[in-house]
């Protein structure tokens, strides 16, 4: 046990947060308090994580609970974008009157069944992070309790993932079975042959996966999960869960599937392209600027994945960058939803936006700059994600799948356009509220300056990234 | 002699696994027959891992069973309780009135 500080991030969050649920319930009016806490244990927890070196490799716990730098970068992530939300959430909680003790302490728990996930290196210890992340999400997503739209994508969102979840433990089962462990390595050893039960085993881990991940054929809750959670709660759905789930992605092909790479290569493909294309054309007729991000994001994970089919390490670290830039840009996205409001209300639809840039020049050209960055458009971050995904795939002559993802670009960028054209050539409705809070105006100027100077040092980002080898 | 063998335990397991899927997608009137199908799904996956333990003698199996009979337990919770919101929300729980959202 002498490596038990390695896991000190998430024995801290599990305590702090019985500690903040029992504060919370004994003193009065503490939500302030409880949710500024929140925000200083996520800052707490990065600082334990980059308290230990960047290249620490170790197992725990009989090989269940693995350090390397995969999961120590995506956990730094997760925990940033995680900070991020709560700090621009608190307002409109405010305004929705749901700002209360639950709602940091639902978000703590799933990031923490989060941080697990990231780390798990075995079928169960995955599995009960999973569940402790899912559970948390289903109680978010119908927050808004008196709400008949929140409670129905809370409805929805259990139903889904609850079977999801069913046909990914049928797939462990499987799995467990023909190879005789839990443990990633073992599966690793033992998974050789082509038997037809443990490729049907690969399929339906695949298939939970792509679900949690929102890839097309599995994407059908979360247009409507995203359009009906409160705002926030919807920030955290496009963010968080993917990086996790894209991590789990990860390691479940190239460690335990890496022998039968040839059996997984095509349902990756077929996914990858399928989400490309599905997010790009689905979107267009979208009036609501929340759905219409669920179909972006679905195309996004669609790209995500083109990395991972690739089979090298740059493919895997090509990935890693887009998902890193799509959170950022994603967030920066939010934030802008979180300033369209008056007099208590938040707008959602695209036509709110109509003349925009009259009023408001500054909150347009962040918008400006976060969309063209979506869409895909040089010098910006989004093109440089895009652009390290299609050098890995070409890399491996995988013309199809590059041609298919560049023409879905080009649909996708149509969309894209359309709101800036509503933004800044329609004529103006109305005037909204300037006084937004800090920690708002914080997270937009954060993702902004961002997007827009990444051209400058894209080497910050990239060679951190490139020390995470896997194969 | 009829011996009941590892084959027939996953068989049992895969008839009920499907069952549930089935019933998920099938069934058009109430939302408590979908949490029933998902608590037949889980016990199909059960009954795979304790058939797979007792023949592979091995005992993860049979741990892996009981995190998941726990976690079904809380999952059936908040799910009952999502449904009681959404409930008090709509008045109905019919599985064809839920479409407020779609598009």
């Amino acid at each position: 046990m002498e490596n038990l500080n390695l896991v000190f991030p998430e024995i801290f969050i599990s305590i702090t947060l019985m500690f903040l649920l029992i504060l919370g319930v004994f003193k009065k009016k503490s939500t302030s308090i409880v949710f500024n806490l929140s925000i200083v244990t996520l800052f707490i927890s990065i600082a334990l994580i980059i308290n230990n070196p960047f290249d620490t490799y170790k197992e725990l716990f009989n090989g269940s609970f693995k350090i390397d730098q995969l999961s120590t970068f995506m956990k730094i992530i997760t925990l940033a974008s995680g900070i991020f939300v709560m700090l621009t959430s608190s307002n409109y909680l405010k305004n929705l009157k749901i700002y209360k003790i639950e709602y940091p302490i639902l978000l703590l728990s799933s990031i923490l069944g989060m941080l697990i996930m990231i780390s798990s290196n075995d079928l169960i210890v995955f599995y009960m992070g999973l569940e402790l992340q899912s559970l948390a999400l289903y109680v978010l997503a119908a927050f808004n309790r008196d709400n008949a739209s929140s409670s129905e994508s809370g409805l929805k969102y259990f139903v889904l993932s609850a079977l999801s979840s069913g046909l990914l433990l049928y797939g462990c089962s499987l799995i467990y079975g023909f190879s005789g462990s839990t443990n990633f390595n073992l599966i690793a050893q033992n998974l050789t042959s082509t038997n037809y039960a443990l490729t049907s085993g690969i399929v339906f881990i695949l298939v939970g996966l792509a679900f949690k991940i929102s890839a097309v054929p599995f994407h059908m809750w979360a247009p409507d999960v995203y359009e009906g959670s409160p705002t926030s709660v919807t920030a955290f759905f496009a963010i968080l869960p993917k990086i996790a789930a894209l991590t789990v992605f990860i390691r479940f092909l190239y460690v335990p599937f890496i022998n039968v790479f040839d059996q997984w290569q095509m349902i990756i493909i077929f996914i990858s392209i399928s989400s490309m294309i599905f997010g790009a054309i689905a979107a267009i007729g979208q009036k609501n600027l929340k759905r219409l991000i669920a179909y972006s994001s679905i195309g996004h994970m669609g790209y995500a994945l083109a990395g991972l089919c690739v089979g090298t390490n740059e493919g895997i670290q090509s990935s890693i960058i887009y998902i890193s830039i799509y959170l950022v840009m994603n967030l920066g996205f939010f934030s802008c939803l979180f300033m369209i409001k008056k007099n208590g209300i938040y707008y959602e639809k695209i036509q709110d936006l109509s003349g925009l840039s009259k009023n408001h020049p500054i909150l347009s050209f962040c918008l400006l700059i976060i969309l063209f960055s979506l869409a895909g458009i040089p010098p910006l971050a989004g093109f440089f994600a895009k652009f390290y995904i299609f050098l890995a795939v070409l890399e491996k002559s995988m013309y199809i799948l590059a041609i298919l993802g560049l023409l879905s670009t080009v649909v996708a960028a149509f969309y894209y356009l359309r709101i800036i054209k509503i933004i800044y050539f329609d004529p103006e409705i109305e005037e909204y509220d300037r006084d937004h809070n800090p920690g708002l105006k914080l997270t937009l100027a954060f993702s902004t300056i961002t997007i827009l100077l990444f051209f400058i040092y894209p080497s910050v980002l990239t060679e951190i990234i490139s020390k995470i080898n896997l194969i | 002699m009829f011996d009941i063998g590892l084959g027939h335990y996953l068989t049992l397991s895969a008839v009920i696994f499907t069952i549930g899927v089935v019933g998920i997608f099938l069934n058009r009137k109430n939302i408590i027959v979908i949490l029933m199908s998902i608590e037949l799904i889980l016990l199909a996956v059960n009954i795979n891992l304790v058939s797979f333990s007792i023949y592979l003698n091995d005992l993860t199996g049979q741990i892996f069973t009981l995190f998941i009979l726990t976690i079904a337990a809380a999952e059936a919770a908040i799910g009952l309780a999502i449904i009681v919101v959404y409930y008090r929300n709509t008045g109905t729980i019919r599985v064809e009135e839920i479409d407020k959202l779609k598009g």
